[in-house]
């Protein structure tokens, strides 16, 4: 096992860690403000296909600019489906496992119907912004080979840690979380702050599926996604609502996953392959048990998590 | 074709009279219609696609005799039953149903509805009115393979799979095998991703694969993830169902393609002329729903004379992929040297061929 071999593997991992990463981060606001928006894969499809479009109908007119106005079109739309939902469970206090699920099936429908006359179509993938001798040398491209998106993932779930301990605006959005009535009754605006807190895992979600379909394969195909919404969904719960762990977990997946594809390519045939596809899964079992046993850092499930606040004027 | 007397036209005009709310118009001229279920989206750019494209040669070519309507992105579990009985009470006397994993539930269904006629692609279960036709995917994978084998420079090919089943094992093994006769050095690693579509899990898998010293790359998935990996990593790889040059048009040499249209309308015809029966079909290039798309500019005259003969002797029938001395992984015999494999072992192949690493 050489240097070599060892970066292409760890590129690999970063490719497939960072979707979920994305996603991830912008549903622990959410969650840390109270409310569990399970429309995360619905809202990723619907980033995916504006990123692709606006990238593919406007990448002539805007040159270098085309993939960041795409992708920043990619998390406005997502945001804006999100308060659809936020609409629905804030306002008028709808079921959020519900409607969440609802906001899953609409994003699939509506981007199928707008990336239908996307499919067979391809954009320039969304490289890396460092030039050739950094981002194509055989070792530094470990370090700087990746989409902007990449790095924007690391910055984000660092900021967003940094946001919700240590200033107070953070420290209000848990209270909403942990204790609505009580965040109600001392003047904050409940509905105001979730609202807020859904836009951005919408925005974040939506980054999240402009890395599908501009970064991973340049390309529209219908439920691209494949699922990954649900696997970020289960590591806001894997990570115990930390943005330290969160990171960790991410790429905890993100090597198994990748583990996976070498181990079988490598002819590791000696364990079956459904037990290499099972692993992350045993795995994150596994390591909840162990964390659970020490009983030292235990989950920061915020209390209010999935209930509607309906204030009374 | 009935005819229409005037007792069946006042029976069908009562019947249309007291059944307005099915829309059901009895006429005797009446088309065919025949009802498609789609595993994928039609827009998938590969098997359904494909399919959809057979659908709509089918509609062109009798026109006026059928309508044809499909259902898309259907489920390969109890989902199906309702969409195929939903076919059946619509009136579609003809039903493909198009995926492996809807058998079961084409012949559950079909046992509620004798009167329909129900063909099943890729699946083995028959019954009265329930027929299964397949693709001999595995010619294209010969000529691919043959390519693949006298382009490779590192004398290493990789397959990117859904799932250990015939129709993949047959084209992992078809693969290597045609590398192998044109290069014995050759060995395939297998990727196996137990999905047929995730683009992100298909293009880590070829990321991996081109990783570990892949130089051409084939898959059997659903999108066109892996070409894209290959573009990107200035490799070649092969499209599969349909041409997906345009997805990399640098690294795509050529792709086999599946056109089921000119199934679809015999099957149509047997119909509407009343000499359907519940066959089981396996046409392949001879029969025209197997064919190659062109070579991209990076085939050299000699793979491409190569890639021809293959392609020529699958449809006169002096070629043949399957045939012996053929041993397995772990060095066992399967097929005997000058022998060639019989279609049923073919359709059970479970154990790859020597020089596969999986």
């Amino acid at each position: 096992m050489n240097l070599a071999f060892i970066i292409d593997a760890l590129v690999t991992v970063v490719g497939v860690t960072t979707p979920i990463l994305l996603a991830a981060t912008g549903e622990l606001v959410v969650e840390k403000s109270g409310v569990i928006n399970l429309g995360v894969e619905g809202m990723m499809l619907i980033g995916a296909i504006t990123g692709f479009a606006i990238t593919f109908n406007y990448g002539p007119d805007l040159g270098d600019w085309a993939p960041w106005v795409g992708v920043v079109c990619a998390a406005l739309a997502a945001a804006i489906s999100s308060q659809l939902f936020g609409f629905l469970v804030l306002t008028l206090g709808s079921n959020q496992v519900a409607t969440g699920l609802a906001l899953t099936i609409f994003g699939i429908g509506l981007s199928s119907l707008i990336g239908a006359g996307y499919v067979g179509m391809t954009v320039p993938e969304f490289a890396t912004p460092f030039p050739d001798w950094l981002a194509g040398d055989p070792v530094w491209r470990v370090l700087f080979g990746y989409s902007p998106l990449v790095y924007f993932a690391l910055i984000a779930v660092l900021v967003v840690g940094w946001f919700l301990n240590r200033t107070r605006a953070g420290l209000v959005l848990r209270a909403v979380g942990e204790n609505d009535i009580s965040a109600h009754s001392i003047g904050y605006s409940v509905l105001a702050i979730r609202y807020a807190a859904i836009a951005f895992g919408g925005a974040m979600a939506g980054v999240a599926g402009a890395y599908f379909s501009m970064v991973i394969t340049p390309m529209w195909a219908e439920q691209m996604t494949a699922g990954r919404g649900w696997i970020a969904l289960a590591l806001v719960v894997f990570s115990g609502w930390r943005a330290g762990r969160l990171l960790v977990g991410a790429y905890f997946f993100g090597i198994l996953m990748t583990l996976e594809l070498y181990a079988k390519a490598s002819g590791f045939s000696f364990l079956p392959s459904q037990f290499w596809a099972a692993m992350p899964y045993i795995m994150a079992v596994v390591v909840l048990a162990v964390i659970s046993a020490r009983g030292v850092a235990g989950s920061e499930a915020p209390a209010c998590l999935g209930r509607p606040f309906m204030p009374s004027n | 074709m009935s005819l229409v007397t005037r007792r069946n036209f006042i029976k069908t005009t009562a019947a249309g009279l007291a059944l307005p709310a099915l829309g059901s118009r009895a006429f005797a001229a009446e088309p065919l219609k025949v009802g498609f279920v789609y595993l994928g989206a039609i827009g998938d750019w590969g098997w359904t696609w494909s399919h959809e494209k057979g659908r709509k040669e089918l509609v062109d070519a009798l026109k006026g005799q059928v309508v044809a309507n499909y259902v898309e992105n259907v489920k390969e579990d109890a989902s199906a039953i309702p969409v195929m009985k939903d076919l059946a009470q619509q009136g579609n006397k003809l039903i493909f149903t198009t995926s492996y994993g809807y058998m079961d539930q084409t012949i559950e269904v079909a046992k509620q509805f004798p009167d329909a006629k129900w063909e099943h692609c890729t699946g083995y279960k028959r019954a009265d009115n329930v027929g299964t036709y397949n693709s001999r995917f595995y010619q294209g994978r010969a000529v691919t393979g043959t390519i693949a084998g006298m382009m490779s420079k590192t004398n290493t090919i990789g397959f990117v799979g859904s799932f250990k089943i015939p129709e993949v094992v047959m084209g992992v093994n078809a693969f290597t095998l045609a590398a192998q006769a044109v290069n014995p050095k050759i060995t395939t690693k297998l990727v196996m991703i137990d999905t047929w579509f995730d683009p992100a899990k298909e293009a880590a898998a070829a990321e991996t694969l081109a990783n570990i010293g892949c130089d051409v790359i084939a898959q059997h998935v659903d999108s066109p993830a892996v070409l894209q990996v290959c573009e990107k990593r200035k490799i070649y790889g092969f499209g599969y169902g349909a041409d997906m040059s345009r997805f990399a048009p640098k690294a795509h040499l050529t792709a086999s393609l599946d056109l089921w249209g000119p199934y679809y309308i015999s099957r149509a015809k047997a119909v509407l002329d009343g000499t359907w029966k519940p066959d089981d079909t396996w046409w392949g290039m001879k029969e025209g729903i197997l064919g190659m798309a062109p070579y991209s500019k990076a085939v050299p005259d000699n793979v491409r004379a190569a890639a021809d003969k293959i392609i020529a002797g699958t449809k006169d029938g002096s070629y043949e992929v399957f045939t012996g001395p053929i041993a397995d992984q772990t060095g066992k015999e399967r097929v005997p040297a000058g022998e060639r494999m019989k279609d049923a072992d073919m359709l059970v192949m479970d154990w790859y061929a020597k020089g596969v690493q999986s």
